[in-house]
């Protein structure tokens, strides 16, 4: 297989830099010293401390007995991101950017935020570092995540209302990548996901890359074997990139990922946009998008906030293309299902994001073996979402 | 047989005649399509010399709430590519000859179809394209269908813009080079940044190709001082936010702007 991206961040037909002239020198900029950055052994020993003694890692490997045993058929692992300091994977990517954009000489960070996890996370590595930190979050999800908007402000970032377009996280990416152009000189954009223009897919891949590689050697470990089956949930598609990006080359490692289906794919209310989309360009980056005919970006909708996204990281639909991940969607319904039987089972509550990928387990299971052994990434608790949920299921 | 190309001969009247340039923008079907067709028209007796035809995009990154808005708008009106190339067609039938130049974002253009989008808009009658998320690296084929069908790609240089990458910019810019006058997106401001002239005055030792600034430009007197420094201005915000006020209120308000751009006419850019 060939080495991902190429020069100009491509993944195939996809990714690449799409972008505002303003942006190309940051961007290279940010290349250059990425380049650097990955050989620095400085660098490296700084983010594994603060990963470890500040993050929280490594995060374990837990089999989930009873859930494998209500189903009756493979073994169920969960690799438990929920536990990390913020309550998600968001902060392995943060921390590690921010670490960066310091490198960089840049004393202010923007960010966008669907569900406010990446939101929170950024405001907490801005705090640790130093650093002034803008969040810019669609009004519909203010609204439905107001704790974490409440808690960015604790942690002294100021959270800026978007009142354009749906309101919502793809809105909150054009404001963000407003922002940076307006005053790219001393501000770094951290980008939440795998997407963007180039080097972001790459960057975001490699700092969420850690889910996979302590996956990979704790389940080596634990069970002297590779997994059978990898699933996680796709929105932006950061903790899946990250989870899977280690197991690419083990062709008999099976991956799925898991898109929000909404309110089914039948409909317009869902946020399938590698299922339903077709290539396009938003973002700086060429990627399955939801449009309509002329080429204008479709709302997405997701009961969760976090994949609420109309677009993917490029290196998904590479991996769609090349067939090496199998995607497909899970409705709002199946997630909240998802929910309840992490819930009840195992007694963790998964973000409605991870519960997409929970919310899988009754369709992939039965096609499972005794032995066959599942792992499923757990990218973030449920804390944020129990308003979300209490409309949905009752005591 | 191909259509003349406006922007290519009216660039060569105004180098000969040591003319500025005046470009306005305006958003298609904004407030719908028979006002935009008014105000082209209006806009050429003026004396505008090039009209950027914005096709709005539901994701304007590069632009402020003004144009946001306009954008928003003419979307809820049904405004679409097609749209605006019938609109084209009908102003080139009636025997319009101001230069029209595509002002759009790089994804209704591909989900057009490249190929076809560069065919269609050249038999429309359109003259150039600036797409501001389209750098020079990427779309290449794209990028080579529109020189070979005539169709200019008019490039942006930043103020970030590095001399090496502003060389390469200028060198491939079809017919005039749109200097971006300040950091930020698109939308009238009250002051313009200090670095101007400069920053002009080495993008001209570059170039012979005429050299327009645009973004942030809001009154007559700004760019009457700007057309000094510049081959011309691209004034659009502030021409978007006159709309409001009704279509008289902006054809008078582009009548000031051409005036006062032509009031450095003969003025030479050292």
């Amino acid at each position: 297989m060939k080495k991902l991206p190429d020069a100009g961040g491509h993944f195939g037909l996809y990714g690449g830099r799409y972008i505002p002239e303003t942006l190309v020198k940051a961007c290279e900029e940010l290349t250059a010293a990425y380049a650097k950055v990955r050989k620095d052994k400085k660098f490296r020993c700084e983010l594994d401390h603060y990963l470890a003694d500040y993050a929280g890692r490594p995060t374990p490997v837990y089999e989930a007995g009873n859930l494998s045993k209500y189903f009756g058929r493979g073994r169920i692992f969960l690799k438990r991101e929920d536990l990390l300091h913020t309550g998600a994977h968001k902060i392995n990517n943060t921390i590690a950017q921010a670490l960066l954009a310091k490198r960089l000489g840049k004393t202010r960070i923007v960010a966008e935020t669907g569900a406010g996890q990446h939101g929170v996370a950024s405001a907490t590595a801005a705090c640790v570092f130093g650093l002034k930190c803008v969040v810019y979050m669609g009004e519909v999800d203010i609204a439905r995540q107001a704790l974490n908007v409440y808690k960015m402000r604790l942690l002294g970032a100021e959270v800026r209302p978007v009142h354009s377009g749906s309101r919502t996280l793809k809105d909150a990416t054009n404001e963000a990548i407003r922002d940076w152009v307006t005053n790219v000189e001393d501000t770094y954009y951290l980008i939440g996901s795998v997407v963007g223009p180039h080097p972001y897919p790459m960057i975001v891949r490699d700092f969420q890359s850690v889910i996979g590689k302590e996956t990979k050697a704790q389940f080596l470990k634990k069970e002297k074997r590779l997994p059978d089956y990898l699933v996680a949930c796709v929105g932006g598609g950061s903790n899946s990139m990250g989870f899977f990006f280690d197991f690419l080359k083990d062709d008999d490692v099976r991956m799925f990922g898991v898109e929000a289906a909404g309110e089914g794919t039948a409909t317009k209310h869902h946020a399938a946009s590698i299922t339903k989309g077709r290539p396009g360009i938003l973002h700086g980056m060429k990627s399955y998008l939801l449009q309509d005919k002329d080429g204008q970006i479709q709302i997405a909708h997701s009961v969760s906030a976090g994949l609420d996204y109309p677009s993917v990281g490029p290196e998904h639909s590479y991996l769609k293309d090349t067939r090496r991940v199998r995607y497909v969607g899970v409705t709002d319904r199946e997630a909240l299902l998802g929910f309840d039987l992490l819930t009840k089972h195992e007694g963790i509550m998964p973000a409605l994001e991870s519960a997409h990928a929970v919310g899988y387990l009754p369709r992939l299971m039965p096609g499972t073996r005794k032995g066959d052994t599942v792992v499923v990434c757990l990218s973030g608790r449920g804390d944020k979402d129990m308003n979300t949920v209490q409309k949905y299921l009752k005591v | 047989m191909q259509n003349k190309n406006f922007l290519t001969l009216k660039l060569r009247e105004a180098a000969k005649k040591n003319k500025k340039l005046c470009c306005i923008f305006l958003t298609l079907g904004y407030p719908d399509l028979a006002a935009t067709e008014r105000l082209i028209l209006s806009a050429e007796r003026s004396g505008v010399d090039i009209i950027e035809l914005g096709f709005p995009f539901s994701d304007p990154l590069a632009d402020g709430p003004t144009i946001q808005d306009s954008s928003e708008k003419a979307l809820a009106k049904g405004a679409t590519v097609r749209s605006g190339f019938r609109l084209v067609r009908r102003l080139r039938r009636r025997g319009c000859e101001i230069p029209l130049v595509f002002f759009g974002y790089m994804n209704p253009v591909y989900s057009y179809g490249g190929k076809d989008f560069v065919r269609d808009a050249r038999a429309a009658g359109l003259d150039g394209l600036i797409i501001p998320d389209l750098p020079i690296e990427e779309e290449k084929d794209f990028q080579k269908e529109c020189s070979a069908k005539g169709l200019h790609i008019v490039r942006l240089v930043a103020p970030t813009t590095k001399d090496a990458r502003a060389l390469k910019l200028v060198r491939s810019s079809g017919g005039f080079v749109y200097y971006v006058s300040l950091r930020g997106v698109t939308g009238a401001r009250k002051a313009l940044p200090d670095d101007l002239a400069p920053r002009l005055r080495k993008l001209r030792k570059m170039t012979s190709k005429p050299i327009l600034a645009g973004f942030g430009i809001s009154t007559p007197a700004q760019a009457a001082a700007i057309s000094k420094i510049a081959d011309g201005v691209v004034v659009g915000s502030a021409v978007i936010n006159r709309i409001r006020n009704g279509i008289p209120a902006a054809e008078h308000f582009i009548d000031r702007m051409a005036r006062a751009v032509h009031s450095a006419d003969g003025h030479k850019v050292s």
